[in-house]
């Protein structure tokens, strides 16, 4: 076990790890934060999506021993009264059905936005191809960025 | 014990369609027995103490709070439906509650307070629409006599708005404050109690967006694997590779060794049949925290005995399906005689038609949490469609009374028809018992798609003879696939009544001569099923072939089946079924088999795609029409050729008649969805199987569609309709897929035989 100090939401947070744990079990089973979802453990399916300084990474693949000082936000963190632009726009085009990919998405499409406030429609499918909806919602996620980037 | 699956049941469906309304004498029995949850039988007779939260509660799905908190139970499991939303919605708006301040509460798993609770079939708007708006009519009328009798008014005069009652004089008063008198009333009876007219509904037929839908833009939604209990520990199981498969030994030192691994247990399997409700043989690695049991799996030393499916190869099976069907099988429908037909000359058209197993794949996989006390009762947390089987096969599997269950249902993150199967939740309590602590057991991807109950592969073989004036006049159908029913039966070894009444034995046009053929299987994986089931292959053969006939025939496909449709009618197929028509569970009386409604989607299909004119000026478009679920869906879909000669799906039509629209903005996501589930069925996914083993590990293996590919304009056309609401949630995917690929045919001159179909 290794002793770290996480940055999460602008907090710090010290906690004891395996090194090789993925960031996600250590979000999901010793922090509580339970926004972020599981659902490959490859990084295929991008329900683990969570921000490293602004960059979109997937959780389940990145062992906490290569975070070091890089600051974490997970879905909590983003707003947690939901009024980040691109929840605000999940909301109007009501783009969940199940929800569980939901929080994934809506990470990467910040995480898009964020160093591309205006994308093409192309751009915001090559940027989200990593991120899965089994209930195919993705239609509505593709309004919703075009919606939040007017944000921007 | 198997529960009741109307789509499957082949007779008496009075069963299921029954409308459930506790009476006040079975609430108030049922509110003496519940042990905790929402149901306030006592309230309901006696006034608190001064400045308590008095509740009324006329029926278990509807409370109100002398804090004029109105409180809805959604009794169905909601796995991205909407379902959590559109069922109480009913009750709201028959109530004439403030919708924005209603609150939501999840029903855990109970038949005898709530009814069906088994979330499947695509059934729950349509056995519950009725019963939802008689539990907010019965209260609402409780409420205006209330009022009347305060205001010394009739109650004719009054009205409920917005959580209040309105008397026509301007009169208004909050339902908090009529609680009190309104539960000494007597209630009225749910059968007789007058329902609003259709134009004073203020949420029922439009788009109300879902109850949760700020929750998991924000991260809060409680899904299954989300359930957080002090002390409790989690479990990854190694699982037979094979099914029958049994521990012969295993050395649990390694995984003892990882640390944080906390216990190694051995679960035993039901062996061969594997069944619906049972866990399979495995060894549970149980830890502290997921990751750790994951790697203590990782360690362990498991030897096997394999048994028969050693040497099952799904591929080698499919070839010997597909020969069968090209002898006499078992004739389940009979009209005219095809063989005379065929003798008659003219063109025969035979082809085959393969589709392979599919996997679920929900993004959350299966995950389940249980707490079996020290007394032997247990509670679970679960994201299960079908709480009360849960309940049942985890009371069988302790041996312990069903009483002793509770069955706490979280949302499901996707369903599908995987979470219908209690296995994980089995094994969850199980484990507990064992760890003497609470458990989650927590499925890993690769142990999702290994692990699965399959949709079935399936072979299939059409002839279609087209007499001298090129008409249809013989239609001889041969399917093969595992039945469900062999999961836990292995002598059932034809596809059973209720998988043909899927899309096949239904088959409505006037072809003078028909013959439909089943064949002999075995099921050698769990078999399941997966969003329309047997509607899949059974859609994807019968509408290909259409195409082709059109095609053969010269006739654009939308005016050929326009003419293969007779005048109005109802379909009733006497005299030429062989087994029974299950009708998805409904009486044929109810839910009839209309030609109309088959011949008003496509019509407007058409209409609203420009079939006629996307046709003549090249765009390469696919038409496909089909019922399911009682639900009547055309589709029209386009594809063409983008950068590197990759398959683009720029544009799909859908009309959709499926009665009464309760939620409309759900009817159209679930249409938007089931376009891209289908999609991933036509052009990505399938599951085989080497050796007794899945291929398949994660997403690598087992491909579904992503943004890049999927379709881009996805337009839902709403039938106006009165008739009674029947469901969306599968209907989207049966059409789709020949649509699909019978626009492909037409971009790419070659027609699919077999699914998945590679560019």
């Amino acid at each position: 076990m290794e002793k770290y100090t996480l940055i999460i939401n602008g907090k710090k947070e010290s906690l004891e790890a395996q090194p090789e744990m993925p960031l996600l079990w250590v979000l999901r089973d010793i922090l509580n934060l339970k926004g972020t979802k599981y659902g490959c453990g490859q990084g295929l399916c991008g329900s683990c999506t969570v921000l490293l300084d602004d960059v979109a990474i997937r959780s389940c693949a990145y062992p906490i021993s290569e975070i070091g000082d890089q600051k974490i936000t997970t879905i909590e963190g983003l707003s947690p009264e939901g009024n980040h632009p691109v929840q605000k726009a999940w909301v109007t085009h009501v783009v969940p059905q199940c929800g569980y990919c939901q929080t994934g998405q809506i990470m990467n499409a910040a995480a898009l936005l964020k160093r591309n406030s205006n994308p093409s429609e192309e751009e915001i499918e090559s940027a989200m191809a990593g991120n899965i909806c089994r209930c195919g919602t993705y239609n509505r996620i593709k309004e919703a960025i075009i919606t939040a980037s007017k944000s921007y | 014990m198997m529960p009741k699956f109307p789509f499957l049941k082949n007779k008496d469906p009075k069963n299921t369609s029954k409308v459930f309304i506790p009476s006040r004498r079975d609430f108030l029995k049922i509110g003496s027995l519940a042990t905790g949850g929402l149901l306030l039988g006592v309230n309901f007779q006696c006034s608190g103490p001064r400045g308590e939260t008095i509740t009324f509660a006329p029926n278990v799905y509807l409370s109100i709070g002398s804090d004029n908190q109105v409180t809805i139970v959604a009794h169905r499991s909601e796995m991205g439906t909407g379902i959590r939303t559109s069922l109480p919605m009913i009750v709201a708006d028959e109530l004439g509650a403030d919708w924005s301040k209603v609150k939501i509460v999840q029903a855990e798993g109970d038949e005898e307070k709530y009814g069906d609770q088994n979330t499947d079939g695509s059934y729950s708007v349509r056995m519950f629409y009725e019963p939802m708006r008689r539990a907010g009519a019965t209260a609402r009328h409780m409420l205006l006599a209330a009022a009347a009798q305060k205001w010394g008014v009739e109650i004719a005069d009054c009205r409920t708005e917005n959580g209040e009652v309105v008397h026509s004089g301007g009169k208004k008063i909050k339902f908090g404050d009529l609680v009190e008198a309104a539960k000494d009333l007597d209630m009225p009876d749910a059968e007789s109690v007058a329902l609003k007219e259709f134009a004073a509904y203020k949420l029922i037929g439009r788009d109300v967006p879902i109850y949760d839908n700020l929750d998991f833009a924000t991260g809060k939604a409680v899904f299954g694997a989300d359930v957080d209990l002090p002390d409790m520990l989690v479990a990854v199981v190694k699982r037979s590779p094979v099914i029958g498969a049994k521990v012969l030994k295993y050395n649990e030192q390694k995984a003892l060794a990882v640390p944080g691994v906390n216990r190694v247990v051995k679960i035993e399997g039901a062996g061969i049949p594997p069944g619906l409700d049972k866990a399979l043989e495995g060894v549970a690695v149980i830890a502290d925290n997921t990751w750790a049991a994951i790697k203590g799996r990782d360690a362990l030393e498991i030897e096997w005995d394999l048994g028969p499916n050693e040497a099952y190869d799904s591929e080698q099976q499919l070839k010997e399906m597909l020969a069968s069907t090209s002898v006499n099988g078992q004739v389940r429908r009979e009209r005219g005689n095809f063989n005379a037909a065929r003798q008659q000359g003219g063109q025969v058209i035979e082809r085959t038609y393969l589709v392979p197993f599919y996997a679920h794949a929900t993004m959350e996989p299966p995950a389940a949490i249980a707490h079996v006390h020290g007394d032997g009762t247990c509670e679970i947390w679960a994201p299960t469609q079908h709480p009360q089987w849960a309940r049942q096969a985890v009371a069988q599997a302790l041996g312990i009374d069903y009483q002793d269950v509770k069955m706490n249902v979280t949302l499901l993150g996707g369903g599908f028809g995987r979470k219908s199967k209690p296995d994980f939740v089995v094994e969850a309590a199980l484990l507990s018992r064992a760890a003497k602590l609470p458990v989650r057991v927590q499925w890993t991807r690769d142990d999702d798609l290994h692990h699965d109950f399959y949709h079935a592969q399936s072979a299939q073989r059409i002839r279609a003879v087209l007499d001298k004036n090129g008409n249809l006049n013989g239609w001889n159908h041969h399917t093969v696939f595992p039945a469900i029913g062999a999961t836990a039966n292995a002598d059932e070894l034809h596809p059973s009544d209720g998988e043909l009444g899927l899309g096949c034995i239904d088959f409505p046009y006037e072809v003078p001569h028909i013959r439909i053929e089943t064949h002999e299987s075995k099921a050698h994986t769990r078999i399941g099923w997966l969003r329309s089931v047997s509607n899949i292959h059974h859609s994807f053969a019968i509408n290909c072939m259409l195409d082709e006939v059109a095609e053969a025939k010269g006739q654009d496909p939308v005016d050929f089946l326009l003419g293969m449709l007779s005048e109005d009618k109802d379909l009733t197929f006497d005299g030429e079924l062989k087994g029974d028509f299950g009708n998805y569970g409904e009486p044929l009386e109810a839910f009839p088999w209309n030609t109309r409604r088959l011949r008003g989607v496509i019509q407007k299909v058409a209409q609203e795609s420009n079939w006629k004119a996307a046709v003549s000026s090249g765009k390469k478009v696919g038409f496909a029409v089909h019922k399911s679920f009682l639900t009547y869906v055309a589709c029209v879909v386009e594809v063409a050729n983008g950068d590197n000669d990759q398959l683009l799906i720029p544009e799909v039509h859908y009309a959709v008649d499926c009665g009464i629209g309760v939620n409309t903005d759900r009817i159209r996501s679930q249409f938007e969805g089931g376009a891209q589930f289908a999609t991933s069925l036509v052009l990505n996914s399938a599951i085989t199987l080497k050796n007794g083993k899945v291929q398949q590990n994660n997403f690598d293996g087992y491909q579904v569609i992503r943004m890049p590919q999927s379709p881009k304009k996805i337009h839902v056309h709403l039938v106006e309709s009165m008739e009674k609401p029947t469901g969306v949630g599968e209907p989207p995917v049966p059409p789709y897929i020949p649509a699909l690929c019978n626009a492909i045919y037409k971009l790419t001159g070659e027609r699919i035989y077999r699914l998945p179909y590679k560019a």
